[in-house]
Formats: C-alpha cells, sequence, structure tokens
C-alpha cells in the first residue's frame, strides 16, 4: 500500500542504490543519521521543508511515478514535480474540452458539483446541530440557497450562489468551534486560527485532488465551476468543493474541539497569522488519518477510504464526459 | 487502427473493456492483479531471454518466440479467460502465418498453476478471426461505450471501480 510522505524537516533526498535516502541537515548545516524509504511505499511527497535535491533523484521519482508537492513558508502551494502524464487519451480530452465550451453541458456539471458541495456542507451542520449546536437557522438559509442552483444559466450566477452557501456556512464555525473565533473569511493572508486552518486545509485537499486526477485520463485544466486558469489546475478546485467539507471541515473541528492545536500552535504577526510547524504536523497527522478512513462503498459493495473516493470522484465524472453515465456528486450517505 | 492481440483477448473478455482500453482509458496501473500477473511474466522464465526473441509484427507484439522450434509461448497467471488467451494465441499465429511464417504453434504456459496448453491454428480459426477482426472494427467505431458486462469475473477486473461507482 502506497502513502504520501510529509517531509517538514530540511535535508536532502537523493537517490541511494533504487532507493530513497533522506538526510536530515540542521540549521550549522551539520548532517544528521540518514534514513531510507523505500520507494515502492511512496505514492507522492509533500515538502514542507527546506529540501535539497538533484536531478537523479527527480529521475528515479519520475520513473516510480512519484509527484512531489511544494509549499513555501506560509504554507502556500507553489507547484509540483509532476512523473510525465502516462495517462493520455485524445477521446476524453476532446469530449472533456466539448463539455467546457457547449454552455449546457457545462452547467450541468457546474451545478453538480455546488450541489454536491452544499449537500455535504449541510450534513456537516446538521450533525453539530443534533449536538447541541443551535445552527437550525444557518441550516434553513442554506437549503434557501440550494434550491436556486438548479434555476441558473450562467456560472458566474452559480458562482453568486457558491459564495452565499459557503459565507452561511462559515458563519456556523463560530457556532461549532469552541475555543477559537472566526469571525469572518479572511485570505492572503488569512487574520486569525481558524482562517488558518481553512486555507492549509483547503491547499491539502486541492492537492489530493489534483494528485488523484493525475492517476485518470482527466486533463486537470480543463474544469467546469471555476473557469479554466483560475490556477493551473482548476479541474482539482472543482473536485475540492465536495470533498472540502468531507474532509478539511471535520479535520478543523476535530484538532479544534478535541484541542490538539493549541493557541500556541500559532503565530500572528503583521504578515497575519501562520501555523507553526508543531500546528502543521498536527493537522496533517488528522488530515492524512481522515485520507486513509474507510467506509463500505454502496454501489461497490466494499470498503474504500477517503482518499479513494477522491478517485471514484475522477471516474464518474470520466463517465459523464464520454456519455456512459450521468454524474451524480458525491453527498456523503451516512 | 492496428488490432493488437489486446484487443483479440478483451474482444473474448468484454467489450466494454475492448473499448474503453481502446480509447486510451486505462486502468491496468492501479491493479494489483496486473502488476502480479506483470511480475509472474518478468520471473516466471529466467533462462529464457537467451533463447528466445521478442517479435513485433504488423502491431503485434509477441513477447516469447521461439523462431527455430517456431513456437509462441504466452505467460499467463491464471487459466479464468481461458478462451481470451486461447483468441489471443491464435491471433499471433494468424499474423506469422500472414508474414509468411506457415506451421508455427503455441503454447499457453501458467506457471502458477504448474501447467500447459498447446495451441493451433484452424482452418476454422481462420474464418473466426476474419469475423473477429471485423466484429472488433466496429465495435471500436461506435461512438457509445458499451454495456456492463455484470459478470462475477468484474469483481477482480482493474476497470471494477470504474464500470461499478456510482453516487
Amino acid at each position: 500500500m502506497k502513502k504520501s510522505y510529509y517531509l517538514f524537516n530540511p535535508g536532502r533526498l537523493s537517490r541511494k542504490d533504487n532507493t530513497l535516502q533522506f538526510t536530515p541537515v540542521d540549521e550549522q548545516g551539520k548532517e544528521g543519521p540518514c534514513r531510507y524509504i523505500p520507494v515502492e511505499t511512496v505514492s507522492d511527497l509533500y515538502v514542507f521543508g527546506n529540501l535539497d535535491a538533484n536531478s537523479a533523484m527527480y529521475n528515479f521519482l519520475g520513473k516510480n511515478g512519484i509527484s512531489a508537492h511544494f509549499f513555501d513558508y506560509y504554507e502556500h502551494y507553489t507547484g509540483s514535480f509532476f512523473a510525465k502524464d502516462y495517462l493520455l487519451a485524445g477521446k476524453m480530452q476532446v469530449e472533456q474540452t466539448r463539455h467546457y465550451t457547449l454552455r449546457n453541458k457545462r452547467m450541468v456539471l457546474a451545478q453538480k458539483f455546488v450541489e454536491g458541495a452544499a449537500f455535504n456542507m449541510l450534513k456537516n451542520l446538521r450533525y453539530y446541530n443534533n449536538r447541541e449546536k443551535d445552527l437550525a437557522q444557518i441550516i434553513s438559509q442554506i437549503e434557501g440557497y440550494a434550491t436556486q442552483i438548479s434555476a441558473t444559466s450562467e456560472v458566474a450566477e452559480l458562482m453568486g450562489i457558491e459564495g452565499n452557501i459557503r459565507q452561511t456556512y462559515y458563519a456556523a464555525f463560530d457556532t461549532i468551534v469552541s475555543g477559537f473565533t472566526m469571525v469572518n473569511r479572511s485570505k492572503r493572508p488569512p487574520l486569525n486560527e481558524v482562517n488558518v486552518l481553512i486555507s492549509f486545509g483547503n491547499m491539502m485537499c486541492y492537492s489530493v485532488c489534483m494528485d488523484m486526477i493525475y492517476h485518470t485520463q482527466l486533463n486537470p485544466t480543463i474544469s467546469f465551476l471555476h473557469e479554466p486558469g483560475t490556477r493551473r489546475y482548476s479541474l482539482a478546485l472543482d473536485l475540492a468543493e465536495i470533498f472540502k467539507p468531507v474532509l478539511v471541515d471535520r479535520t478543523i473541528f476535530r484538532v479544534l474541539n478535541k484541542k490538539e492545536i493549541q493557541p500556541n500552535d500559532f503565530m500572528t504577526d503583521i504578515n497575519g497569522c501562520v501555523l507553526k510547524e508543531s500546528g502543521k504536523k498536527v493537522f496533517v497527522k488528522a488530515f492524512e488519518e481522515r485520507l486513509k478512513e474507510t467506509i463500505k462503498h454502496r454501489t461497490l459493495s466494499k470498503s474504500v477510504s477517503y482518499k479513494h473516493l477522491v478517485k471514484l470522484e475522477c471516474y464518474k465524472l470520466s463517465k459523464h464526459i464520454l456519455n456512459i453515465e450521468e454524474y451524480k456528486p458525491f453527498k456523503i450517505w451516512w | 487502427m492496428h488490432i493488437t492481440a489486446t484487443h483479440i483477448n478483451l474482444y473474448h473478455v468484454c467489450h466494454r473493456e475492448l473499448w474503453l482500453h481502446a480509447h486510451e482509458i486505462r486502468m491496468e496501473n492501479t491493479s494489483d492483479t496486473v502488476s502480479e500477473g506483470k511480475l509472474i511474466h518478468e520471473t516466471a522464465y529466467p533462462q529464457r531471454a537467451e533463447r528466445y526473441r521478442e517479435v513485433v509484427l504488423g502491431g503485434v507484439k509477441i513477447d516469447f518466440y521461439d523462431p527455430k522450434a517456431k513456437v509462441v509461448h504466452e505467460i499467463k497467471k491464471s487459466d479464468k479467460v481461458e478462451a481470451a488467451h486461447l483468441a489471443q494465441v491464435k491471433y499471433y499465429l494468424y499474423v506469422l502465418e500472414q508474414n509468411g511464417i506457415a506451421g508455427a504453434t503455441g503454447i499457453i504456459e501458467y506457471p502458477t498453476l504448474r501447467k500447459t496448453e498447446t495451441v493451433e491454428l484452424t482452418p476454422a480459426d481462420r474464418a473466426a478471426i476474419v469475423i473477429w477482426l471485423g466484429e472488433i472494427s466496429r465495435l471500436l467505431a461506435q461512438a457509445q461505450c458499451p454495456p456492463l458486462l455484470n459478470k462475477p469475473i468484474c469483481k477482480q477486473c482493474s476497470y471494477f471501480d470504474f464500470c461499478y461507482v456510482e453516487e
């Protein structure tokens, strides 16, 4: 079973014979004892710390189909090293483009993404509403917005509704999370702890979606809800809409309510608020646990992990695009 | 478009898989069964590489061909879809014949089952292959993907998640 590796410590990653070797290097440039990472257990690398590497290592990663994703000091996603595209399918490309250029076809998919996202957000709210957090008003407000989704005929209009839903949803965070206040959603830079976690988590979710798309024949740059080009891999943003409430928000509620992440895991300065390394590690661990959690799938009747659900979403999207079966967005059913 | 031995094999297993595979919608990279088969293929007969050759003829690739004895060897993991294996090897023999090598025979080897099977090309096979080729061309020209097979074998298929995921 392959897994993601998260590199926080500065050091050098190199190819050693037919496997990977990590040598930690401290601030004085002193090398620590190296450890080995068996290459066949690696699905991808998330690089948060300073990493030294040479082209032999990247060639080796490429041959083994391993991607490396990079993040800057403020945990922003800065880019990825991808092994060369190994799943090219002209027919899929043509059909995917057609679904973007024909407005009717594009709207169908864009609406489904918002519909799935709204459903999963409502699911979170209902869960906490049943646990003595009064969210009834917010729930009915979002339900009201959700009924407008199918009536939209323009993507901009749909994005407006999506924005309203999300804003209303984030207003519930102050009720759900104890000990921290979020006030408003703020980005670039996020101004307080909850916002930092949302940004960090959304970025992790985006990376997972991107990675899953990479292992299918879908083109990551042709998207339906988001305009292609809003960011490099905008299809990942579309998919992330559906999975953010399931993967990210639930993880945030957990780490804050269980006090796994505490105020001293953050650092506030004039550039807003940042998550310290200690906090990042806790969050990434909780997020990874969430990805590995399994559920019994309804139509496949077998256990699948949350991460695999993202891949399955890509399959459903492929089938829709190839006119095999209509796409139904993932809606948490338990 | 060249019709390969894989197409012939898939035609006898699942038309949907054939259509998807031919349109480059491939899932083999995700399948443990496929990597297991590949491993068996690479490790079952370590001494073979010296004596046998890989042959590429008209879009068809034969992994192990013994030019002296005129024997095509095909290694398979299990005999679950035996008819498809037979068809595949018969197609090799047919392509060899079309390229002027008549009288070749085939052996399907199942190293994990400790079993082999010999294959010969009969006049009835030649007629059947012509029909298969026509059918495959027709299937691949279809705009619509063929329906689900819905057989027990689907569970082992690398396309299972793709085909059966719904919501």
